[in-house]
């Protein structure tokens, strides 16, 4: 007996639904509501361990040594690892620069740093070996925002830097910095009427996505290892792996296990290579499983942001410039730093049309725990400050907020700030329009004939207000978001798609390593397989190492990428698969030749309708399987200095109108409605992608209101790492959020589709501010908002 | 120490069970049954959400110990032995309320025994009920949607 629960194929057959454009069921969702549905938590093998990490506790020190003499004492503990055992030269990892080490050398840079790691034959075990371990601190001094980590005598987070952002950083503190500069923003500003500036920071969010980080590694004969794992992006882990291992990649065979939710926190490694040091070095499968304490140490966070605007108008409501300043805490390692300040500086003026910007994005690098990708990386934080502005810009013309926001709003043919033309739709104004046209929920929701419902109130069962104290607000806010990888990267997606006659039915298996984090890829390639190749059951594998990368699961890329490579692979099997009926049939009917054909309810048939042959009776015995890569179109890298550049791919949009009722008393906020419109050029599957709007609007409304990791801003300690203290919104603290979904194609993309999945993230937030301010008259230039922040002086 | 209940109607026994494993390690790590989830193991998810003696509680904060001679039902055995989804269930998957899946277990669980006490709930009821079982994807709107869906269902059923 080996490993059980590990991830199984999909085989779906669906006769009258199942196309692209309907709302096809889950393959996967009869797994996931009996309890089925393999998670990499759920790995399992009778001979494996435990493997557990051992963290700092200090966020920046040099380590004086390292005691594992009694830890490896332990009966029942099979391995004590730290970086001294790393068995290659190679030692760090990362996304895009590599200056994370797999274990600590020499000193710790954050909070929570992996420093040892324990295999042991119950997690217990592990556990209790690794407080054992006795690791001595020498402290350093810590860096944790801009002042310190730019003095002229700081200390370097990182000493000795080599990466390609050191040339053109002004501070070795600072990972990456974008300028964009278009116009003349100061002779813009004599022009202006108004002018309003303001500072805005922002908090760290985390993805909180429930399924821990975890997996299991099980050593092969072939020296080599086999790995089950939670992650977004097979290929970008199997090449940070291999090498510290020493491996080729071929003997490291990654297979994704079930993945409990992502939303960025999943880009980086985890466990990966720690579990693999374990099974490697003890000779057995190793499991790892993260607890919520751990987990939020585990994974990067949303980048908290402190940013600058100013913007200026015309009396007619025209907006003259924008200048501003972005900093994001990138904290000790850079991850996805460096694309996070690339999506902040391009978007960082919103959906609108400003010819004289000013702009300067940059992240750091501090001792605070390291932040990288999180749904609507780098523009949401900017959309919360924009959004913001553009409420007071409006407040200071008199001008109503939403007409001056469609005054100003970009159209199809509007230039960017990066000189890049926006050559798609973007119905900015329109979205806009939707949300506020919608009628407004009735007030006082909560009065009932047997006195106040408290459920439907600011604080809840909490029972803190019947009705005393609550002000109504609303609140509007529209945003900008980039799809796929930006600044010239090699995007692309791989499928493979085999089709062949099974009893008499033509059947398709498609096999990607396309991350399936919850986001229903799988729901959608099988919509394709039916659509491209005319049949019902449509088989999809699991995704693994032994096919080709399709990129990661992130920036609202997978429908369009991996959806496009499906496609693709698809159109090229039915080439092949109606050139093999051309040879066998084409002789008998001139149609073959002359007609267009397609594949459809299992038959060839003419664009007429008129059938010439069984899918199964062309194939025969033979088996179609092809597997090709699929590209968007080429983009630039933004210049260092002016930001110019086609540097994205597609843009994509959404609008939400908050309502929302504050208990003014006690600064308690109950978000009423969140209603959101967003073009999606084509919705594959409606059901899928206003799961997505909703999910991503509520991920918005978290960070407006209660979700912040609260670092000590003196020892860069994280204080509440639990869901005790980290909250994210319950079905109680959650609105109904109704969805207006538009459909304008994108000619550039595969069916005209756009990617859906962070945009909601990104208006929900600044919507439910602006709502809390009309309710309160406050300024409120800080999210999440606190109670304090609303009854303090 | 031995430990043994009566999970999901069968009578089951674990040995060598250390004093400190809470009820959810013994049924995903000693029994197989990891349906119910380990999202966060304070009691602050609801994604290890059992029955014991037909009270939902969270199993991660339940000691293996004290479920000693008692009942416990998991999501394993919501579905009929013909493998049939329950109503709750199928409601589930057609209301699409299962995106990455990891709340759903214990929604089922919660969801489950609000219908058999409530079985025509308001909106109000459905989101009091389950205000302890976080969901990251969804937003709710669709497990409100499922719940709704699922008591439709059966009150047309009976």
């Amino acid at each position: 007996m080996g490993i059980t629960r590990t991830p199984t194929s999909l085989t779906q057959s669906s006769a009258t639904r199942g196309g692209i454009g309907e709302s096809t069921l889950r393959p996967d969702g009869t797994l996931k509501v009996t309890g089925e549905f393999a998670y990499s938590s759920d790995l399992w093998h009778e001979d494996m361990l435990w493997g557990y990490t051992l963290r700092s506790t200090v966020a920046h020190a040099a380590i004086v040594s390292i005691d594992t003499g009694e830890a490896l004492a332990t009966p029942g503990v099979y391995a004590v690892l730290t970086y001294d055992d790393l068995p290659t030269e190679v030692k760090h990892y990362g996304l895009e620069i590599r200056d994370t080490p797999v274990l600590a050398h020499g000193k710790v840079r954050h909070h929570g740093e992996p420093v040892a790691l324990v295999a042991a034959d119950h997690p217990e075990t592990a556990r209790r070996a690794a407080a054992k371990i006795r690791v001595e601190y020498e402290p350093l001094p810590v860096i944790t925002d801009e002042a310190s980590a730019t003095a002229p005598d700081a200390v370097l987070v990182h000493e000795g830097r080599d990466d390609h952002h050191i040339g053109h950083v002004p501070h070795p503190n600072i990972v990456h910095r974008q300028p964009v500069v278009r116009g003349d923003a100061a002779a813009a500003a004599a022009r202006a009427d108004v002018v309003v500036s303001g500072e805005y920071v922002f908090g760290m969010q985390d993805q909180a996505f429930l399924g821990p980080e975890s997996g299991l590694a099980v050593p092969a004969e072939d020296g080599g290892v086999d790995l089950y794992v939670a992650t977004q992006w097979l290929h970008s882990d199997l090449g940070q792996i291999a090498p510290v291992l020493g491996l080729p990649e071929r003997k490291v065979r990654m297979t994704l296990s079930g993945v409990g939710g992502a939303f960025g926190g999943r880009e980086d490694l985890s466990m990966q290579i720690h579990g693999c040091l374990l099974a490697l070095r003890t000779g057995k499968p190793v499991k790892i499983v993260y607890n919520r304490f751990e987990s939020f140490f585990g994974h990067v966070h949303r980048h908290p942001a402190r940013l600058w605007y100013e913007h200026g108008a015309t009396r007619d409501g025209r907006l003259t410039h924008v200048r501003c300043r972005i900093v994001l805490d990138g904290g000790a390692y850079a991850s996805s730093s460096p694309a996070v300040v690339g999506n902040a500086a391009s978007l960082s003026i919103g959906p609108y049309v400003v010819d004289d910007v000013d702009v300067e994005a940059l992240a750091l690098y501090t001792n605070n725990p390291p932040c990288g990708a999180m749904r609507g990386f780098g523009a949401v934080q900017a959309c919360f400050a924009y959004e913001a502005q553009m409420d007071r810009v409006a407040a200071e013309l008199g001008m109503d907020p939403v007409e001056f926001r469609q005054i100003n709003a970009m159209e199809q043919g509007a230039v960017m700030p990066t000189g890049q033309t926006v050559d798609s739709p973007a119905p900015v104004a329109e979205l806009l329009r939707r949300v506020k046209s919608r009628p407004l929920p009735p007030e006082r929701q909560w009065e009932t004939t047997e006195g106040a419902d408290v459920r439907a109130l600011p604080g809840g069962l909490s029972n803190t207000t019947h009705g005393e104290g609550v002000v109504r607000g609303v609140g509007y806010a529209v945003g900008i978001k980039n799809v796929g990888f930006s600044e010239g990267f090699d995007d692309y997606s791989t499928a493979r798609v085999r089709m062949q006659a099974i009893n008499g039915e033509a059947v398709a298996t498609v096999h990607t390593a396309m991350a399936e984090v919850g986001q229903g890829g799988v729901t959608v390639h099988a919509q394709i397989a039916r659509s491209e190749l005319g049949v019902t059951q449509v088989t999809i594998q699991p995704a693994d190492t032994q096919v080709g990368s399709a990129g990661s699961t992130s920036a609202s890329r997978q429908t369009y990428m991996t959806g496009g490579a499906v496609k693709n692979t698809c159109e090229a099997v039915r080439a092949k698969v109606l050139d093999l009926g051309r040879r066998k049939f084409g002789t008998y009917h001139p149609a073959w030749a002359t007609a267009e054909l397609l594949l459809e309810d299992g038959k060839v048939v003419t664009d007429g309708g008129e059938v010439l042959a069984g899918i199964a009776e062309v194939l025969d015995d033979e088996v179609v399987d092809l597997e090709l890569e699929f590209r968007h179109r080429p983009t630039q890298a933004f210049d260092l200095r002016t930001g110019q550049g086609n540097g994205h791919v597609q843009y994509s949009f959404a609008a939400h109108r908050a309502v929302v009722e504050v208990d003014t008393e006690l600064g308690l906020v109950k978000v009423v409605e969140l209603a959101c419109a967003q073009d999606v050029g084509k919705a594959l599957n409606p059901l899928s992608v206003v799961g997505q709007i909703q999910g991503g609007t509520t991920q918005g409304l978290g960070v407006a209101v209660m979700e912040e990791i609260v670092v000590d801003p003196v020892t860069a300690l994280v204080r509440n790492p639990s869901f005790t203290d980290y909250l994210i919104p319950t079905i109680l603290d959650t609105p109904t959020i109704p969805v207006d979904v538009l459909e304008l194609a994108d000619a550039q993309a595969p069916y005209g589709l756009r990617g859906v999945g962070e945009a909601p993230t990104l208006s929900s937030t600044p919507a439910v501010l602006a709502a809390i301010r009309q309710a309160t008259g406050l300024a409120l230039n800080r999210t999440p908002v606190r109670p304090e922040h609303l009854t303090g002086p | 120490m031995r430990v043994s209940f009566t999970v999901n109607g069968r009578q089951q026994e674990a040995d060598d069970v250390w004093e400190g494993e809470s009820l959810l390690y013994v049924l995903r790590e000693r029994m197989g049954l990891p349906g119910s989830k380990n999202a966060c193991e304070q009691g602050e998810c609801g994604s290890c959400t059992v029955r014991l003696d037909g009270v939902p509680v969270c199993s991660c904060l339940v000691a293996a110990g004290q479920v000693q001679g008692r009942r416990v039902d998991t999501v394993e055995g919501l579905a009929g032995a013909d493998g049939e989804l329950s109503p709750i269930q199928q409601a589930f998957v057609d209301a699409g309320a299962v995106q990455c899946g990891f709340c759903t277990p214990g929604l089922l669980v919660a969801a489950d025994e609000l219908l058999e006490h409530n079985p025509s709930p308001s909106d109000g009821d459905i989101r009091e009920a389950l205000s302890g079982n976080l969901c990251r994807c969804t937003g709710y709107e669709t497990i409100l949607d499922a719940v709704r869906l699922a008591a439709a269902r059966t009150g047309q059923a009976v």
